[in-house]
């Protein structure tokens, strides 16, 4: 798909007054995102400033049968928006507006480079709750959670980007623009087309506003910590309050190899001798969530916990988060590598899932700490080595592979929050099957038939 | 770093240990004011890889876009895997300096004056500082600016003079003997640096520094002359010039004789504990460089660990604190002077918005990019009015003097000073006829201790 002439020549004539980059300074910067290893570096790199820019570029790249890369601040985990040999990176990143916060309807409307962090704010200033928060929320973008439907620390009880998203308008391949959704908490007009941009990684249109749903915020909150000297336990305890009718907003857990990287970087006292740390969080009308934190107490104590801190205040609560809060730094320090993943399976499974992890790693010699999201079951292996390591390299790879293999057996999925993107496509069709992959193929065709949008992400072209 | 480490002989996994995940892009001012990863430290870092991987040579713009940081390092507060990036900027600068990426003659010779000559040696400094002093004393500067004769100079020189700092009519050694103790017990021996536009622009904190820490029991050893501590040449790409003025420094200070060498200079401080790294391959001084680091102490941080005594006299005044960026960011200290300041009796501290936000001044950068430094100082002030203080404190010369600059412009009454210089004036006012206190008083004193962990 090599561009026969001058390309950013013809993309500036093409589409005057866009900013176009392509001097190898300005290049390197956007060759990749935030996965690990992978790099790739494109012809240009343009910054849209409006739906009408991104539009003129859809029309030139359909013109010029060149591939278009959409970005938002680049922090996706699979390679989503690491561009393509040749293609021009579309960074969205300088529409960021918020448009409108409507507080009679519930909903806010922002350009797609808006900040998630800055929607949570500007909800929180009307008073109201934006709940998806994933990790990386300080700097990634709307269009960005949209695209990969991200999740974050609060998926239980709040669900995840898709459950908020009301509408959206999406520039399409060749440059028609189209809004599909709207403020109606009720509508059944036909396909639910916005279901289909979300979670689509950028293949089939670019993003360029996002109508969110908000809600209410809870007025309470209750934060505890729960020791275990044995994992079993500590998911028992996660079924136990689920199976007593209580949704927590928070049950993440750090597993034993992670407790010991929090403790060696943040001295927090935690005890080294314990194989699970659980964090748990219940939130909403004070009555409920004094009665539900003393029933969750309860039942992590009849379920083996070691011991159990519960917050009195707000300080004691942030003190009490500051290990799982830390999980990720202290993990990221002590390899020159951090490869973060995030299979997922079914609640009542995640134990056997984490005991297969910690047998995966001793059997490939590998540092795997696991932490995550105990409630959905979304688990995140993180695999600390070292990418000039070629042999240990291959034995993460090889790990991954059967790690991946063995969340499906359990009735789970190759990522729960992340997406496919590049990383994961290859362990796709063994997870959804190759007749979902074959209609994700044909969506693919009919939406963007020169196969300009992100190729090659989620799945190969035909 | 040390001199002639490159990008390339660097060790790998300091640049590796970036893991690209974005968290530092929200910290970082300059990709705040333009959306481009290319003036964000992680889209710097993936250029130092590409030169390490021979992928890219330390082009012009190259040299440029790291000229264009400003070196605050908002970005490793931020980083979750503590990548060392104030290394990687020093040797990337370093890296530029030696291909001559930017060189041209004017700015070669501007950079032997400063680097070479007068930081390099303090008498000449000094010397050049009293001419200052006479252009100001002397109301050359008052009638320069009252008849609008700027408007004859280049504009760059128009552009700078307003920032040029009050120069001090006593300099440090006028102040402060070479040995002072302390009334009472001696309970420790630290040795004072007074630092270079710290000496020629705020002698009196120096002075001030030295009243708090006989307050406190100290045994203040202060040599009357002292080489620059380098970090003006190790930020600028000078490192063989840099590990010279460490040399002298210990040389001048054997860390061993003493309890804590004592800065007051955020940006000082940041790289005097950086002399271990700078000096770790050199057999005579790598032993006692690793024992200067840990002898080296920012003055709030001295005072918080050996628990300085809470004054008794009332300072009633509403005060907001604004973080040097190699304080906060450079040393992690950021809880130690609000500590102080809290321990003032009368004091009310409110909090600057955006309080670790850098303000432009980021060592000469005030003058190597002059607009995007405005755009900060600012931003820096319009969050300082907002807060309603009449004064703001913050611990190192150039946020001072970008400050106090900012605020005149603006014409703004909000005072200028320095935690360390407030407790000094407090224990001052506990005195009959204000004198300096020397040694620490008994009977009911309040220690201000850290907490724990």
């Amino acid at each position: 798909m090599a561009f026969g002439g001058n390309l950013p020549v013809s993309l500036r004539a093409g589409c005057p007054g866009l900013e176009v980059r392509d001097q190898r300074e300005e290049l390197i910067p956007y060759s990749f995102d935030g996965t690990a290893v992978l790099q790739q570096l494109p012809a240009a790199v343009v910054f849209a400033k409006s739906t009408a820019e991104v539009a003129s570029v859809l029309r030139w790249s359909s013109q010029n049968k060149v591939p278009v890369v959409t970005r938002g601040s680049g922090t996706g985990l699979s390679g989503g928006s690491v561009p393509v040999s040749g293609g021009i990176v579309l960074c969205l990143s300088k529409m960021d507006k918020i448009l409108e916060v409507d507080s009679d309807n519930l909903t806010l409307r922002a350009e797609s480079g808006a900040i998630t962090a800055a929607i949570t704010e500007a909800a929180e200033k009307a008073g109201l709750f934006y709940p998806p928060d994933p990790g990386s929320m300080k700097i990634s973008t709307i269009g960005g959670n949209v695209a990969e439907n991200s999740g974050g620390l609060r998926g239980l009880k709040y669900g995840v980007t898709r459950d908020y998203v009301m509408g959206l308008e999406v520039v399409l391949s060749g440059g028609e623009v189209v809004w599909t959704g709207n403020q109606c908490v009720k509508d059944v007009a036909g396909y639910t087309l916005r279901d289909l941009f979300i979670g689509s990684e950028g293949t089939l249109g670019v993003i360029t506003q996002v109508l969110l749903k908000l809600i209410p915020p809870p007025a309470a909150r209750k934060t505890m910590l729960a020791v275990y000297d044995d994992m079993e336990k500590a998911a028992r305890t996660v079924s136990a309050i689920i199976a007593a009718k209580i949704i927590p907003c928070t049950l993440e857990f750090l597993d034993r190899v992670t407790i010991h990287c929090v403790e060696d970087y943040a001295k927090i006292g935690l005890p080294r001798d314990a194989e699970a740390i659980l964090l748990m969080e219940t939130d909403g009308y004070p009555a409920a969530v004094e009665a539900e934190a003393a029933a969750m107490e309860k039942i992590a104590r009849a379920n083996g916990a070691r011991s159990l801190q519960t917050a009195a205040n707000a300080a004691e609560a942030a003190a009490l988060a500051t290990a799982r809060r830390s999980a990720f730094s202290a993990l990221a320090r002590v390899a020159p590598t951090t490869i973060l993943e995030d299979a997922t399976v079914p609640r009542d499974r995640l134990a056997e899932m984490i005991r297969f992890i910690q047998e995966i790693g001793k059997k490939h010699r590998l540092r795997i700490g696991t932490f995550g999201h105990m409630g959905d079951g979304n688990l995140h292996p993180t695999f600390l080595t070292d990418e000039k390591n070629r042999e240990e390299m291959h034995r993460v790879e090889v790990a991954m592979k059967e790690i991946f293999h063995k969340a499906v057996a359990l009735g789970g999925t190759i990522t729960g929050e992340h997406g496919v993107g590049l990383a994961k496509k290859e362990f796709l069709e063994g997870a959804v099957g190759r007749l979902n992959v074959e209609i994700m193929r044909r969506i693919k065709q009919a939406l963007d038939p020169d196969g300009l949008l992100n190729p090659g992400k989620i799945f190969n072209p035909s | 770093m040390s001199s002639g480490e490159t990008l390339a002989s660097l060790d790998y996994s300091i640049l590796q240990q970036c893991m690209h995940c974005g968290m530092c892009l929200p910290t970082c001012p300059t990709y705040d004011a333009t959306k481009n990863e290319q003036h964000s430290p992680r889209g710097r870092i993936s250029l130092m890889r590409a030169i390490a991987d021979g992928k890219l040579t330390p082009t012009q713009a190259f040299g440029k876009e790291m000229s264009y940081c400003l070196g605050c390092l908002a970005c490793e507060t931020a980083c979750p895997a503590g990548v060392d990036y104030t290394h990687l900027f020093e040797t990337a600068r370093a890296e530029i300096e030696q291909a001559g990426a930017l060189a041209n003659p004017f700015r070669t010779f501007l950079r032997f004056l400063t680097l070479k000559f007068l930081f390099a040696h303090p008498r000449l400094l000094r010397w050049v500082g009293r001419l200052f002093w006479l252009y100001q004393i002397s109301g050359t500067q008052a009638l320069l600016r009252g008849l609008g004769l700027m408007r004859l100079f280049p504009e760059r020189l128009r552009e700078l003079e307003p920032m040029t700092p009050n120069i001090q009519k006593k300099f440090s050694p006028q102040l402060i003997q070479p040995l002072e103790k302390p009334k009472g017990s001696v309970r420790f021996r630290v040795a004072l640096l007074t630092g270079c536009v710290q000496d020629l622009a705020f002698s009196d904190i120096n002075r001030d520094t030295a009243d708090v820490l006989l307050a406190n029991g100290c045994e203040v050893v202060t040599p009357p002359v002292q080489p620059c501590c380098g970090s003006l040449h190790a930020h600028n790409g000078d490192p063989g010039t840099a590990e010279v003025l460490a040399r002298k420094m210990i040389d001048l200070l054997d860390p061993f004789s003493l309890d804590a060498v004592i800065t007051n200079a955020a940006g000082c401080g940041s790289h005097l504990k950086n002399y271990g790294r700078l000096l770790r391959a050199d057999p005579r001084y790598a032993q006692r460089a690793g024992e200067w680091d840990r002898k080296v102490k920012d003055i709030h941080e001295w005072l918080v660990e050996v628990g300085f005594r809470a004054p008794r006299s009332e300072i009633r005044e509403k005060v907001t604190y604004h973080e040097a960026c190699h304080l906060c960011h450079g040393q992690k200290i950021t809880q130690q002077p609000r500590q102080i300041l809290r321990a003032i009796p009368g004091l009310e501290l409110v909090e600057l918005p955006e309080s670790t936000w850098c303000c432009g001044s980021a060592g000469i950068y005030n003058i190597t990019q002059p607009d995007t430094a405005a755009a900060l100082r600012g931003r820096k002030i319009g969050h300082i009015e907002s807060t309603g203080a009449g004064t703001v404190v913050t611990s190192n010369p150039g946020c001072h003097l970008q400050i106090s600059t900012g605020l005149r412009l603006r014409g703004s009454t909000v005072r200028v000073s320095q935690p360390v210089s407030l407790l000094a004036r407090a224990y001052r006012k506990e005195l009959p006829g204000g004198r300096p206190p020397q040694g620490s008083a008994a009977g009911g004193a309040r220690n201000v201790r850290a907490l724990a962990g």
